[in-house]
C-alpha cells in the first residue's frame, strides 16, 4: 500500500474522509496548481501603496499591478512602456507625451491622460527626481484623453530616466480618483493597468498576496526586457507566500510546495544545489552595497580625519565574508560608492579602500581628530542578518582601533527610528549604523539618497559638502555619457576624500526555483512576465 | 453558580482595563517608529516626519490613549498602520489557524499525556515509569523549533507524508486541514504533553495512596476502574489547572510554531506587528489573548465542580 493511500484510509477510518474527499488534492486543484506560480518574496507585503510605502517588496508587487509610462531595460536604458511617443521642445522646456491606445484599468475604465497627470503629481511629491522636476515645473496638464504636457522652467535632461527608473517610488499610473490621495496617506483601492490584478479579498498580510492575470492588458510588441517590452503573463495566478523562516522556505521548495524563492540564505544554497529539481542562480546582477554610516554631527566623526581613519582601517573582505560566507562568487571589494559593472562605475579616489589595511595610520588619524576614548554608539539591528553581520565586524574593527565601543544590539524598527535622532549619541543619538543599498539605486546619483551631502536635508548622518552637491548637479545637467561619467568620477573622489560613509563592499544574492519553471531572469525585481510553469 | 459567573465576568473588566493601559503605555514608551519602517530605507528624515504626522503619531499620549479606549468601547480595535485593514478583520483572518492549532495540540496532548501519566503512576518505579519520565524530560528540553524542523525534515521531506508548511481551512476538508496540523501540533504539544504527563503522574501517585482507593480495590474493583474512575477523577483538579495554565504556554509556543510551519495565525501576526511597530494590531491581539486567557481560567475554575462536588461557588 502506498503511503498516501494509507493516510487516506487512516483519515477515512477516523471519519474524516467523507468530509474531506480524502487527502490527495482533486484533479481540478492540481490543474489549477499547474497554472499558479507560488512565489516566496524577500519580505512580507505589509502594505500596498508603492508611493506611500517605498519598501522594495511593495515596489516589486506593485510592478505587477500598476504599469509605468517608461521602464528601464537590462541595459539600464529608459524605454517606452505606456507611452506611445514623446516630444520635447528644442529648448528642452516642454515635454509632450502620448499614451498608447487601448490601455485599460482593471475596472475596465480606459487609461486617460488625466490619470497619468494625477499619478505623476502624487509621485513627484515623494520621489527625489520627482521633487526636482516639481521644483522647476511650470505646469503638468492633460491636453486630451491620450496626451499630456509637462512644461518646465529649466531643461531636465533626465526626464525619461525619472519616469522609467526602477528605484522606489516608481512613477506608477493609477486612476485619477485614487492618485488624488494625499501622498502621505495610504490608498484604499488597488486598481492598476498592469498585467496582473491584485486580489485584495485574498490578501492576508503576513501570509499571502494573490495576483491574477489581467486579460485586458495589452502588452507591447517588443520582447520583454526587465520593466520594458511586452509583459506577457503565462500563468493564471501568482501567489506570494510569506515565509519568514528560511529553513521552511527551503524545505517547501524542495517538496514542491512553492515554485520560486527570491532570497535563499547563502547557508542553504548548497542544499538546494544538491537537489536536481531545483535551479539556483544569481538574483539581481546589480546586487547590493553594504553601508557603514557615520554621524557627521558629533565627534569624532564630525572630523574628516576620523572618518577617513575608518575607511583606511576597514577590511571590506571581512564585511563581505560575514554577510555572504565563503562563496566568492557572491561578493566584490568595492573602492567606490557606485555599482560595479554599470556604465558610470568609477574607482576615482577609492585608493583608500584598496590594499593592506593601515591600522597604525588610522589610529594616528583618529588621535589627530581629537578622539580620546569617548564611547562610540553603534546601532546594530540584530533581526536582519546583513546588519548584524556588519555590526559584528565593526565592533571588532573599533576595538582594534582602540575605540571605546557602545554596542547597541536592537531591532531594525528601533534603528529606523533612532537613526533619525540628531541628539548627541549619549542622549539617544548615535555614531554609526549599518544598512545596505540596492545596487540598482547606486548606478547613478538620480535616486541615490545616501550620496547626498546637503546637510540637514541629507540622508541620516547629515553630511554637508557643497562640492559633492555641485558634482551631483553636473551629472543631472550632463547631456551625454562622457559628461555623466566625468561628473560621477568627480563625485566619487570628493565623497571618498570627505569620508562620507564606508561602503563595506558589493554583494549579490541567489534566487532558487523549481526546474519546471522557465523564463526567470536576473534582475533587480522578480519579474513574472514570460515565466511559465510546465 | 450563576452569580459567581457574573462576578467573574465582571472581574475581567478591570483586568482588561489594566492590560489595556499597560499595553498602550508600554508601546508608547518603547523605542521604534512605524513611520520609519513605512518610509523605507531611502526616505529622508522629512518624509518620515510627514508620515508620522499623517498617522497621528506625533500627538500627545493622553489624546491617543483616550481615542483608542473610546474606539474599543465601541468594539473597534482600530486600523492597522501598515495594511490599512481593520484590526478586527486581520484577527478574523488569522484566528482560525491559531485556534485549530491549539485545539489539535490540546487534544493530542491530553490524549497522550493523561494515559501516560496514569500508567507511569500505576507502574511507579518500573521501566515504563522511567520511560515516561525520559519522554517527558526530552520533550521539556528540546525547543519547539528544533522538534519542528526535525519533524518537517523526516515526515514531510523524506517520507512525504505531510506538507512542509501552510494551513488549509477546515472548510476545505477536515482531512487536508488535519494533514497540515499534525506536524505543528506534535511539535508544539511536546512540552505541554510532558507537563501534563508529569502532573498526572505526581497527582495520581498521591491519590493512589488514599484509603478510598484501597477500599475500592478491597471491594473488588478492576484495575481500570480504580485508575480511571476512582483515582483519575479525584486527581483531576490539579491536572485541569495545569492544562489551563498551559494554554499560555501554547500561545507563546504558537508564535514559534507558526513561523516554522508558515501557518498564518495570530502568533505570526503578533511578531510581524511588533517588528514593524504596528501599534493597533499589537494592542488588539494582546487584548484578545488576555481576554482568552482570563476566559480559559474561568472555565477551568468552573470545571472543578464537575470533578469535585465539594467545590461550590
Amino acid at each position: 500500500m502506498e503511503r498516501r493511500s494509507f493516510l487516506k484510509l487512516a483519515a477515512g477510518a477516523g471519519g474524516f474522509a467523507a468530509t474531506a474527499g480524502g487527502l490527495a488534492a482533486p484533479a481540478l486543484a492540481q490543474g489549477a496548481a499547474a497554472r499558479t506560480l507560488r512565489f516566496v518574496p524577500q519580505a512580507n507585503l505589509a502594505n500596498f501603496d508603492p508611493i506611500w510605502g517605498t519598501q522594495y517588496v511593495v515596489r516589486n508587487a506593485a510592478m505587477m499591478v500598476w504599469d509605468t509610462l517608461y521602464g528601464v531595460n537590462s541595459q539600464l536604458q529608459p524605454k517606452r512602456q505606456m507611452v506611445e511617443s514623446e516630444e520635447v521642445s528644442d529648448d528642452g522646456l516642454v515635454w509632450t507625451f502620448k499614451l498608447r491606445p487601448g490601455l485599460k484599468f482593471h475596472d475596465g475604465e480606459p487609461v486617460l491622460a488625466k490619470d497619468a497627470v494625477a499619478s505623476l503629481n502624487r509621485w513627484a511629491v515623494r520621489d527625489p527626481m520627482g521633487q526636482m522636476i516639481r521644483g522647476i515645473q511650470n505646469e503638468l496638464v492633460a491636453v486630451d484623453d491620450r496626451t499630456f504636457r509637462w512644461s518646465l522652467k529649466k531643461p531636465y535632461p533626465k526626464m525619461l530616466l525619472a519616469l522609467a527608473k526602477n528605484n522606489s517610488p516608481c512613477s506608477f499610473v493609477m486612476p485619477e480618483r485614487i492618485a488624488k490621495t494625499d501622498p502621505f496617506k495610504q490608498i484604499e483601492e488597488h486598481v492598476g493597468s498592469g498585467p496582473l490584478r491584485f486580489k485584495r479579498d485574498q490578501w492576508v498580510p503576513g501570509a499571502q498576496a494573490v495576483f491574477e492575470r489581467f486579460d485586458g492588458y495589452v502588452p507591447r510588441e517588443e520582447p520583454a526586457d526587465w520593466m520594458a517590452g511586452g509583459k506577457r503573463v503565462l500563468v493564471d495566478r501568482v501567489e506570494w507566500k510569506i515565509m519568514p523562516d528560511a529553513a521552511t522556505a527551503s524545505a517547501a521548495l524542495q517538496s514542491g510546495e512553492i515554485d520560486w524563492w527570491e532570497t535563499p540564505l547563502p547557508d542553504l544554497v548548497p542544499v538546494l544545489r544538491n537537489d536536481r529539481r531545483i535551479k539556483v542562480d544569481i538574483a539581481d546582477p546589480l546586487g547590493n552595497i553594504g553601508s557603514f554610516r557615520m554621524n557627521h554631527l558629533f565627534p569624532p566623526f564630525d572630523n574628516v580625519k576620523a572618518r577617513r581613519a575608518i575607511l583606511m582601517a576597514a577590511s571590506q573582505e571581512d564585511y563581505m565574508r560575514a554577510i555572504v560566507g565563503s562563496d566568492e562568487n557572491l561578493f566584490k571589494l568595492l573602492p567606490s560608492f557606485f555599482t560595479p559593472d554599470t556604465p558610470l562605475y568609477t574607482e576615482e579616489g577609492g585608493d583608500i579602500l584598496k590594499g593592506e589595511r593601515r591600522m597604525d595610520a588610522a589610529k594616528k588619524l583618529l588621535a589627530e581628530a581629537g578622539y580620546k576614548g569617548e564611547p562610540i554608539t553603534v546601532l546594530v539591528a540584530q533581526d536582519m542578518a546583513i546588519t548584524k553581520a556588519q555590526g559584528d565586524v565593526t565592533a571588532d574593527l573599533l576595538k582594534r582601533l582602540g575605540m571605546n565601543l557602545d554596542f547597541v544590539a536592537t531591532d531594525w524598527g528601533t534603528v529606523g527610528a533612532r537613526r533619525a535622532s540628531k541628539e548627541p549619541p549619549g542622549k539617544g543619538g548615535w555614531h554609526i549604523f549599518h544598512t545596505w543599498h540596492a545596487g540598482a539605486d547606486c548606478i547613478n546619483p538620480a535616486s541615490y539618497t545616501a550620496i547626498r551631502a546637503n546637510g540637514d536635508q541629507a540622508w541620516f548622518g547629515w553630511p554637508k559638502n557643497e562640492e559633492i552637491e555641485a558634482a551631483r548637479d553636473e551629472w543631472f545637467a550632463a547631456p551625454d555619457l562622457p559628461g555623466e561619467k566625468a561628473a560621477v568620477s568627480k563625485m566619487n573622489k570628493l565623497a571618498m576624500d570627505y569620508g562620507m560613509w564606508l561602503p563595506t563592499g558589493f554583494f549579490l544574492s541567489y534566487q532558487a526555483w523549481r526546474s519546471n519553471i522557465t523564463g526567470i531572469v536576473k534582475a533587480p525585481i522578480p519579474f513574472v512576465w514570460n515565466v511559465a510553469k510546465a | 453558580m450563576f452569580a459567581y459567573i457574573v462576578r467573574r465576568v465582571l472581574a475581567t473588566i478591570p483586568v482588561m482595563a489594566i492590560v489595556a493601559l499597560f499595553v498602550f503605555s508600554l508601546l508608547y514608551i518603547a523605542p521604534g517608529d512605524p513611520a520609519a519602517v513605512i518610509a523605507g530605507d531611502q526616505a529622508t528624515p522629512a518624509d518620515v516626519e510627514r508620515i508620522r504626522a499623517s498617522l497621528g503619531l506625533d500627538r500627545p499620549y493622553l489624546i491617543r490613549f483616550g481615542e483608542w479606549v473610546w474606539r474599543i468601547l465601541q468594539g473597534d480595535l482600530g486600523t492597522s498602520i501598515f495594511t490599512n485593514l481593520p484590526v478586527t478583520r486581520m484577527i478574523a483572518q488569522r484566528i482560525e489557524p491559531t485556534l485549530s492549532l491549539m485545539v489539535v495540540t490540546l487534544g493530542l496532548a491530553i490524549a497522550i499525556a493523561v494515559p501516560l501519566g496514569v500508567i507511569a503512576a500505576w507502574k511507579s518505579g518500573s521501566w515504563i515509569d522511567r520511560l515516561v519520565m525520559v519522554f517527558s524530560v526530552l520533550n521539556f528540553s528540546v525547543p519547539v523549533f528544533v522538534v519542528g524542523y526535525l519533524l518537517a525534515y523526516y515526515f514531510a521531506l523524506q517520507l512525504d507524508w505531510f506538507p512542509v508548511q501552510g494551513y488549509t481551512p477546515i472548510s476545505e476538508g477536515v482531512g487536508r486541514w488535519l494533514q497540515n496540523l499534525v506536524l505543528p501540533a506534535v511539535a508544539l504539544g511536546g512540552g505541554y504533553t510532558a507537563l501534563i504527563a508529569r502532573i498526572t503522574r505526581a497527582t495520581m501517585l498521591e491519590v493512589l495512596q488514599q484509603d478510598y482507593i484501597r477500599t475500592a480495590r478491597a471491594k473488588g474493583a478492576g484495575q481500570r476502574t480504580v485508575l480511571f474512575l476512582h483515582a483519575l477523577k479525584n486527581a483531576a483538579v490539579p491536572i485541569v489547572t495545569v492544562i489551563g495554565i498551559g494554554v499560555a504556554l501554547l500561545i507563546g509556543g504558537a508564535v514559534v510554531t507558526e513561523s516554522v510551519f508558515a501557518i498564518p495565525g495570530l502568533g505570526r501576526l503578533t511578531v510581524d506587528a511588533i517588528l514593524r511597530r504596528d501599534y493597533p494590531v499589537i494592542q488588539g491581539v494582546i487584548l484578545l489573548f488576555s481576554f482568552a486567557y482570563v476566559l480559559v481560567n474561568l472555565l477551568i475554575d468552573l470545571s472543578y465542580t464537575l470533578f469535585d462536588p465539594r467545590i461550590r461557588y
